[in-house]
């Protein structure tokens, strides 16, 4: 099947769905792909690069919609687009199906098969391959900080110079999504003090991790509203809410705001009157001025100064980073593509049994298929009882027995231990006994060197313990020519013991010497 | 030398071992250690052959011996490679079985030994019966723990239908033909005994081995230690020699305490092990397997990706196994260690007990290729890391990183105390391919987000990774 990549035609869109990486990596599935002429321009990526990987450069919109099986896309396509689509053709682009009715119809029409990358069911956790909102709202937490550094007049960091101090920039974030999260890590690296506040409680360790700080809301509330997205808090909520943002106002020098609420208008969180209170020179960048704003004086597109204070409120953010954002989207539709055509002939196969694609079509083959029906989600495994996971024998090294033997079994150990010496007590001449006090006294002996043999020296112990066993060599060697006193060795059979006892010498002597030599070699290389 | 000249030496010889085993506490004074091994053990030879036991008469043959045996021994000690150090000490292991088994006959011919009561000659018999006993055991497990780790013999456990009626069955031989054995008048008489009892010996110690999985080899090894240890102690109540009863006893627990810590560390029963009997739930793991298919898909990486994400890793743990040592990759490996420490990254090894086929098998190679000691952790040591670690890397390891045996007690690897990898913010997992480790049992660890997949021998992919490092 043929891949067409369109060139977008939204105003200050510089985005290209698929970069050259990218289209390689398709053909390898077994699809042709189709460029028009011009569509990386704006992310720097040349015709020719397109070509050099193996794509067809087409110079039309029309010759391009017309030839390709499947569109990729970045922005949702305008009517005249929607005109262009092949009847029955497939798109992947971002839709916002709930906030365009009217397109979803134009493009049911078209018998067309839909999949927008907006509705991938995010909690999936295979989905986040496929995840262009998170690593879009990646990029524009990036993104919204170097604009933030661009229009502040300061260092982040704090320095002390010979031409006096500097103190670092304060930077509070509202928000503490993907965007936000990025933005606290951009922030953090380039020196700022962060501070960050979300109504999920959840994330304050996240913001910690990144190198924020994270401020809370003196207002006992729950915000989670499922899929990572937050939920409307209460009225207390909002008024505790708005009094430590006025508080973060007075003492920021760049407010950054992502706070957005899923089909619903961004929350105005900073009001005129914050703005007001904000030192001169400082910024507000808010990430959500496509949906409002959370700033009252935001004008979204457009950076203005209300009060001393540069309000950006940008809603290309993304697109101001076209290179990045470009492979970023590309990588997340190249891995749609390898879960709709998982057999690699370049033919996709839109599986309705796969949750993920499942979320993601929101129109299959002219018949609206938004909302999907909930994910059925298997049920969060009931929390382990931590006695049973964590192996109890967490013991220190260096000893066996770490806790003493309940009193039972060292009993039983004593008794039976008393019933085999009072045995051989019993039966063994005295001879026997001498030896065998010595053999219990070694065996105790090297119980108590060996546990404080270290781990890491676990082989050279063993070669070093084989050499020694090699003492069997004494064994050998009194047999090899004792002194024959009287008649008693008359009948010996020398010749025989002899070569017994000189071959078994000569494998202890193998023994011996290379035992010791191997453990030296190895000991030799252990070093600090 | 006289008679308590003799036992003096062999008092001095004695202390010198347990120093030797003790300086292994610490690679610094291990070297120490070896020396004095070395030492005791000429100071013991050398009592032996100018005491009272040892003629003239026979110098020429026992210098000859030495000779002959210890230009072998050296030779193979300085051709062997680390890798094969596991086969080494096995071979070694059978050639101690051996002498104990000639050493053994050759007191039973003796006729120059007197005896006072029947008692002592009886309690002499046991001994020698015993003592070749051990020491068959110990040559042919040996041996087939050679072939096995070296390749020559299949590592799959050859498992017999009845084993253990068929082990219990040898043991009822053996215990009658001793009884025989004892009771014969003259020493024509006992022989027979004695060489049905050797074979049967021998076949238990190539059934007990054979019986015994590849992955269980650590264990295996420092039992057949054990045994051998057994084995010179035995010889020594044969031939009322002190000082072999102290060695053999020496080297017969510290083999027992290894194989401890290895079944410990493997989460198996000690006496199933000792017994020859383990893998006895054999025909679990499918049916577990089977029931609880870790969900989820597989992210595979590739070599200039895995350098990129070693490169921003504040903290790197390597976890290595058995595959390191068949990739030969050690080098490798230490050379990436070194460019990242140079580039400020801590880079730290992360060693669990049974990984590769001996104790401190890996922790020999990493030696070898220069790594450093004191970057080289034990589990107990590095498991509590993970949770800061940037990067964790497993290279040729499967079943001691499984979270199963954490999560999952239905597994049969369940309790088996694990490298926690997962809890790194990355695990990078290389492998040839995604087939199961030698328990058998699927590792839920290759399906986690944040695992990613490096497929391919370790020692190309990780030259790749070093040339994607420094390029």
């Amino acid at each position: 099947m043929r891949i067409g990549v369109p060139k977008e035609t939204a105003a200050g869109e510089k985005r290209v769905a698929t970069v050259p990486d990218v289209v390689e990596k398709l053909v390898k599935l077994g699809f042709t792909v189709a460029v028009e002429s011009g569509a990386g321009d704006a992310a720097h990526f040349a015709d020719d690069t397109y070509r050099a990987a193996g794509a067809e450069v087409l110079p039309t919109a029309a010759e391009l919609w017309a030839a390709s099986d499947i569109v990729f896309k970045v922005r949702p396509p305008t009517p005249a687009e929607v005109g262009l689509l092949r009847e029955g053709g497939t798109l992947i682009s971002f839709i916002w199906p709930a906030q365009n009715p009217e397109l979803m119809q134009q493009l049911a029409a078209r018998k067309a098969t839909v999949l927008a990358i907006d509705s991938l069911p995010r909690q999936l956790s295979r989905a986040q391959k496929m995840d262009a909102l998170t690593s879009m709202a990646g990029i524009s937490g990036y993104r919204a900080v170097i604009e933030a550094a661009n229009a502040f007049g300061r260092f982040f960091n704090g320095q002390i110079t010979a031409a006096g101090k500097i103190p670092p920039a304060k930077v509070f974030i509202a928000g503490a999504g993907v965007a936000g999260l990025a933005a606290i890590g951009t922030a953090a690296n380039l020196g700022a003090i962060v501070r960050a506040n979300d109504t999920r409680a959840e994330v304050a360790d996240q913001v910690v991790s990144l190198g924020g700080e994270f401020v809370k809301v003196d207002y006992e509330e729950e915000g989670s509203g499922g899929g990572g997205y937050a939920k409307v808090m209460s009225e207390g909520f909002q008024a505790a809410q708005r009094a430590m943002y006025a508080q973060q106002a007075q003492d920021a020098d760049i407010i950054i705001t992502t706070a957005l609420i899923p089909g619903k208008p961004a929350p105005k969180l900073i009001t005129a009157e914050m703005v007001a209170s904000m030192k001169p020179g400082s910024v507000i960048v808010d990430m959500a001025g496509e949906q409002g704003g959370n700033c009252e004086l935001t004008v979204p597109g457009e950076a203005v100064v209300r009060h001393g204070v540069t309000i950006i409120g940008y809603t290309d953010l993304v697109s101001r980073l076209a290179k990045q954002s470009s492979t970023l989207y590309s990588t997340n539709l190249l891995r749609v593509t390898e879960e709709l055509c998982k057999t690699k002939d370049g033919v996709i196969d839109v599986n309705f049994d796969d949750d993920a694609i499942r979320g993601l079509t929101v129109i299959k083959e002219g018949s609206v298929t938004w909302p999907p029906p909930p994910l059925k989600l298997p049920a969060p495994p009931p929390a382990k009882p931590a006695a049973a996971a964590a192996p109890a024998a967490k013991k220190g090294h260096g000893h066996g027995a770490s806790e003493p033997m309940p009193a039972r079994t060292l009993a039983t150990v004593f008794g039976l231990g008393a019933i085999a010496f009072l045995l051989v007590g019993h039966y063994a001449p005295a001879s026997f006994l001498s030896h065998f006090t010595v053999f219990v006294l070694a065996c105790f002996v090297g119980y108590m060197v060996v546990w404080n043999v270290t781990p890491a020296l676990h082989t050279p112990l063993m070669s070093v313990t084989n050499a020694i066993s090699s003492i069997i060599a004494i064994g050998a060697l009194v047999q090899v020519a004792p002194p024959l006193t009287g008649g008693a060795g008359a009948d010996r059979p020398n010749t025989l013991i002899l070569a017994l006892a000189v071959v078994a010498l000569v494998l202890t002597a193998v023994n011996m010497f290379g035992g010791f030599a191997v453990t030296r070699r190895m000991l030799a290389m252990f070093r600090k | 030398m006289t008679a308590s000249l003799a036992t003096v030496a062999y008092i001095g010889a004695t202390i010198l071992f347990i120093l030797s085993l003790g300086g292994l506490s610490n690679p610094e004074t291990a070297r120490r250690g070896n020396l004095f091994g070395m030492v005791g053990m000429a100071i013991a030879v050398l009592a032996t052959i100018l005491g009272p036991r040892v003629t003239p008469a026979g110098y020429a043959w026992i210098v000859g011996a030495l000779v002959v045996g210890g230009a072998i021994g050296l030779i193979a000690a300085k051709k062997v490679q680390m890798t094969q150090m596991p086969e080494l000490v096995a071979l070694m292991h059978s050639l101690v079985g051996l002498a104990a088994c000639l050493v053994g006959f050759a007191s039973y011919v003796d006729t120059s030994t007197v005896f006072p009561t029947a008692a002592e000659k009886s309690i002499h018999e046991v001994e020698i019966y015993i003592g070749i006993l051990i020491g068959a055991v110990t040559f042919s497990g040996s041996i087939i723990a050679f072939g096995k780790l070296s390749g020559k013999i299949g590592g799959k456990p050859l498992l017999l239908p009845g084993r253990h009626w068929l082990n219990l069955a040898g043991l009822l031989i053996v215990i009658w033909f001793g009884r025989q054995f004892l009771q014969a008048h003259s020493i024509q008489d006992g022989m027979l005994p004695l060489i049905v009892m050797t074979v049967v010996a021998l076949l238990f110690g190539v059934h007990m081995v054979m019986a015994i999985g590849g992955a269980d080899m650590p264990v295996v090894v420092s039992m057949l230690n054990s045994y051998s240890g057994w084995a010179a102690a035995a010889t020594g109540f044969m031939l009322s020699n002190d000082l072999l009863i102290v060695v053999g006893a020496l080297v017969g627990s510290s083999g027992a305490i290894l194989s401890y810590i290895m079944c410990r560390a493997m989460n198996r029963n000690f006496i199933s092990v000792i017994a020859g009997g383990f893998g006895t739930g054999g025909g679990a793991p499918a049916a577990a397997a089977g029931d609880a298919q870790p969900a989820g898909e597989v992210v595979p990486i590739n070599a200039a990706e895995t350098a990129e994400l070693l490169r921003e890793a504040k903290n790197v743990i390597i976890v290595p196994g058995y595959g390191m040592a068949v990739a030969q990759a050690q080098h490798t490996v230490f050379e990436i260690t070194k460019f990242l420490r140079e580039k400020g990254v801590n880079v730290r090894f992360g060693i669990h007990p049974v990984a590769g086929r001996m104790p401190g098998h890996m922790n020999v190679l990493l030696a070898e290729a220069k790594v450093p000691y004191d970057i080289v952790m034990e589990m107990d040591e590095i498991n509590e890391d993970f949770p800061d670690t940037d990067v964790s890397m497993v290279i040729g390891a499967n079943d001691i990183v499984n979270p199963a045996a954490q999560d999952d007690p239905a597994s049969p690897i369940a309790g088996m105390p694990v490298l926690e990898v997962w809890k790194a913010k990355t695990s990078i997992v290389m492998k040839r391919s995604m087939a199961s480790g030698y328990a058998g049992v699927d590792n839920p660890l290759f399906y986690k987000d944040n695992n990613r997949m490096l497929f391919g021998d370790a020692k190309k992919m990780l030259d790749e990774v070093l040339a994607a490092l420094r390029a």
